[in-house]
């Protein structure tokens, strides 16, 4: 046995839960152990001697169930399962299953009985995952649940701020765009807020409100007044397709307020790291020379997903393999 | 011949004449016949019925159950929801016009009148529809309606969106002295909408159901109705503003009533993490300032009514994703026991309140002769145990669809005889 693998069992008996479907429910010890079994894999998957595969959930069978459209995501989990040695199968239904007379829990009920040990799901509305940990016996990962929770890319934005500083604690990272409508704002709050950050979201008042602050985040509107405090900004995308009443006058208008460009960077802190979790309108939440700058992680947080998504895999069907034997 | 009880030893409760203690009732001949007869008095082959450590109360009174026939038999029947309604503790029903096609002609009036009297369960009385084919846009025939037995008008669970419609309806039905049933929601507001708005919805991030929407609506119906004149009932109110515009129009004389559902006393919004679909009500379960507010406002009479919000919906409906699954939840079987666990047994809730608003008022909205043990009126009695424990479960259920957030709990306090007209229709002796 390799070190890295005595490593990722070790790190296995820290871990104690049947899903994975939020940060909310999470311990800071939880999401501890979620990010070191990620820098374990790309340690040892990275080398240049090493094989990328690690083969350690080989026999095991994993579907992905994408009842939203989503290329990025659902790539990156077929991947990751593929690098741990797993077989996937793809289930992708852009319209609502019931169309076909089917319930989305008959559907998934249905491709369990294939001989599934973990279903990765995606669904656009909030709790599907969580009804579907209920109904079915696998281990069920949320791949994002309408604008509830997107565990592992909170967790994947954590590992990069952790690997770029070392630590989160008492770094102050703000959140910048449409908080309303984003999972990946929900899950970075409570992912970082657990491990000591201190969170700023800040949009347009019609993409987040004061109430916000009950969360135990700051809230601001002028990206400008946070900016010269911030160690990190997120900038989220804008979810045109969530909103029923346009939230803001014109895409120049928020871009103006909001969108982190050369001359912002000026006024930022000199090592103000810039994150997006994808995929990116280049011009409206960010100009194309902060994309691409010096200070941008944007690609660092698309490798650092694949790792996420194998530690995730690792530690839910590794425990069921122990659990069953 | 017509069968005699003499129920006695139980706390009759009879908000209808301010009784609230031990005493003798006794049915004969199908009413009433006397409170603490005296031994001789009583007919020979009366049958007694111990109620120690029991209250006696009149049957309870409901302003609007789905009973699914016409249309939606797959969720309902009425003879299952009449089931459901005895075993609940209700002795008169008020059939919704929910049904399909809704209940807008005497005909249709007459065809639910007629599988009730087959079912021969509770009393069921008939709500139709304010509109024609429940859409909101002209007057039903309620002439013709009223004439055929309907007791009520009401387009619910749509709200009567269209305020000229409102109006109109008002006005007309001065002519019949009948109410009508508006359930207060700006759709326009609440579209898409699966949870009250507020912090667990933050959390969850369901699409909200804004508690203005409701408060909007009710201030809108208070104000017609103050010009109009006539019978207003606003079915289900959940909200701190609802109850202040109902509490300060009541003060200035407006002749409102006004109900709220059991469910929207005994649970919060925060129940809602659990991502239950059944928990998917409406109006939505509120957090719990609302709650609170709401509470006091039964204790004060500000709120007349307390009903079960009967919205019964098959599995398969409701085996969905929260956006598609169907709002309500099945509650004739339930909605006594939960109020006497949630509210009444931590005194949260008296006795003599909780039969007023259950029993009594009601009945008055609807101009029923129920309601009442007074002697002569139609013996329709429930006796409860509220001692007793069980636990809801599909087999304990009479309600074709088992769409509650309560299978599986533990309650106190449950229905153990039913009588209506005098006859026993639910327990054994």
């Amino acid at each position: 046995m390799s070190d890295s693998t005595e490593e990722l069992l070790q790190l296995a008996e820290k871990w104690n839960h049947p899903h994975l479907l939020d940060l909310e429910s999470l311990s800071a010890e939880d999401i501890t152990v979620l990010l070191d079994t990620a820098e374990t894999i790309i340690k040892a998957t990275s080398g240049p001697e090493s094989d990328r595969k690690l083969s350690l959930l080989r026999g095991k069978t994993i579907a992905n169930l994408f009842f939203e459209n989503s290329t990025r995501t659902k790539n990156s989990f077929s991947l990751a399962a593929k690098r741990m040695g797993a077989d996937t199968i793809e289930f992708s239904s852009s319209g609502s299953s019931v169309a076909k007379g089917e319930t989305f829990i008959d559907t998934a009920k249905t491709i369990e009985a294939m001989g599934i040990d973990g279903v990765v799901t995606r669904h656009s509305t909030p709790g599907t995952s969580h009804l579907l940990a209920q109904h079915l016996d696998c281990s069920v990962l949320n791949a994002g649940d309408g604008p509830h929770e997107h565990p592992t890319q909170g967790l994947l934005d954590i590992l990069t701020i952790r690997q770029q500083r070392g630590s989160i604690d008492g770094l102050t990272v703000a959140l910048v765009g449409d908080i309303a409508h984003s999972r990946t704002a929900r899950s970075n709050i409570w992912g970082l807020k657990k491990l000591g950050a201190h969170v700023i979201v800040c949009g347009p008042a019609t993409l987040v409100s004061k109430k916000w602050e009950q969360l135990g985040v700051e809230v601001s509107y002028s990206l400008d007044e946070i900016l010269p405090k911030c160690d990190v900004l997120n900038l989220l995308r804008i979810q045109f397709e969530r909103q029923a009443t346009r939230p803001f006058p014109s895409v120049r208008e928020y871009a103006l307020l909001y969108a982190m460009n050369a001359e912002r960077m000026k006024r930022s802190k000199e090592d103000i790291l810039i994150m997006a979790p994808g995929p990116i309108n280049r011009g409206v939440e960010i100009t194309p020379e902060v994309a691409d700058g010096p200070h941008s992680v944007i690609l660092q947080q698309v490798s650092n997903g694949v790792a996420i998504r194998m530690a995730a895999l690792w530690l839910l069907l590794n425990r069921s393999q122990t659990a069953q034997s | 011949m017509a069968e005699s009880y003499l129920i006695e030893n139980g706390l009759v409760v009879d908000p209808s004449q301010n009784i609230d203690r031990v005493m003798r009732v006794l049915i004969h001949d199908g009413v009433v016949a006397a409170l603490d007869p005296t031994d001789g008095f009583l007919p020979p082959d009366c049958i007694r019925i111990d109620a120690r450590d029991c209250v006696v109360a009149p049957g309870l009174v409901d302003l609007g159950a789905e009973l699914g026939e016409p249309g939606y038999e797959e969720d309902e029947e009425i003879l299952s929801g009449a089931m459901a309604a005895l075993a609940g503790g209700f002795t008169s029903i008020a059939c919704s016009a929910y049904t399909d096609p809704p209940i807008d002609t005497a005909a249709a009036v007459e065809f639910v009148r007629q599988k009730a009297a087959k079912a021969d369960k509770c009393r069921v009385h008939v709500i139709g529809c304010v509109s024609k084919g429940r859409e909101g846009n002209e007057l039903s025939e309620i002439g013709s309606l009223v004439e055929a037995g309907a007791v009520a008008l009401s387009d619910a669970p749509r709200p009567l969106s269209n305020t000229a419609l409102l109006r109109r309806a008002l006005e007309y039905c001065l002519m019949f002295d009948k109410p009508i049933i508006d359930h207060p929601e700006v759709r326009s507001l609440t579209r898409g909408g699966v949870m009250h708005e507020g912090m667990t919805q933050l959390k969850l991030a369901l699409a909200p159901i804004p508690a203005e929407a409701e408060d909007l609506a009710t201030s809108r119906d208070l104000r017609m109705l103050e010009t109009t004149g006539g019978k207003l009932h606003l079915s289900c109110i959940s909200t701190e503003g609802s109850v202040e515009l109902v509490r300060r129009n009541k003060a200035r004389g407006v002749q409102v009533s006004v109900g709220i559902r059991v469910a929207n006393l005994c649970m919060n919004d925060e129940k809602l993490l659990s991502f239950d679909s059944n928990l998917k009500v409406n109006p939505p379960l509120r957090s719990q300032e609302h709650i609170d507010n709401c509470l006091e406002a039964v204790d004060d009479g500000t709120i007349d009514v307390i009903s079960a919000g009967h919205q019964p919906r098959s599995m398969e409906k409701k085996m969905q994703e929260l956006d598609a699954a169907p709002f309500g939840a099945t509650s004739l079987d339930t909605a006594l026991s939960q109020l006497i666990n949630d509210l009444i047994l931590p005194g949260k809730l008296s006795w003599s309140r909780a039969i007023e608003c259950m029993s009594t008022n009601p009945a008055k909205v609807l101009g029923l002769n129920a309601g009442s043990l007074a002697v002569g009126r139609p013996a329709d009695l429930v006796l409860i145990d509220p001692k007793q424990q069980w636990t809801v479960s599909l087999g304990e259920l009479h309600s074709r669809s088992q769409n509650t957030p309560l299978l599986g709990q533990p309650l106190t306090g449950r229905t153990r005889q039913v009588w209506v007209g005098g006859k026993l229709k639910y327990g054994g002796q």
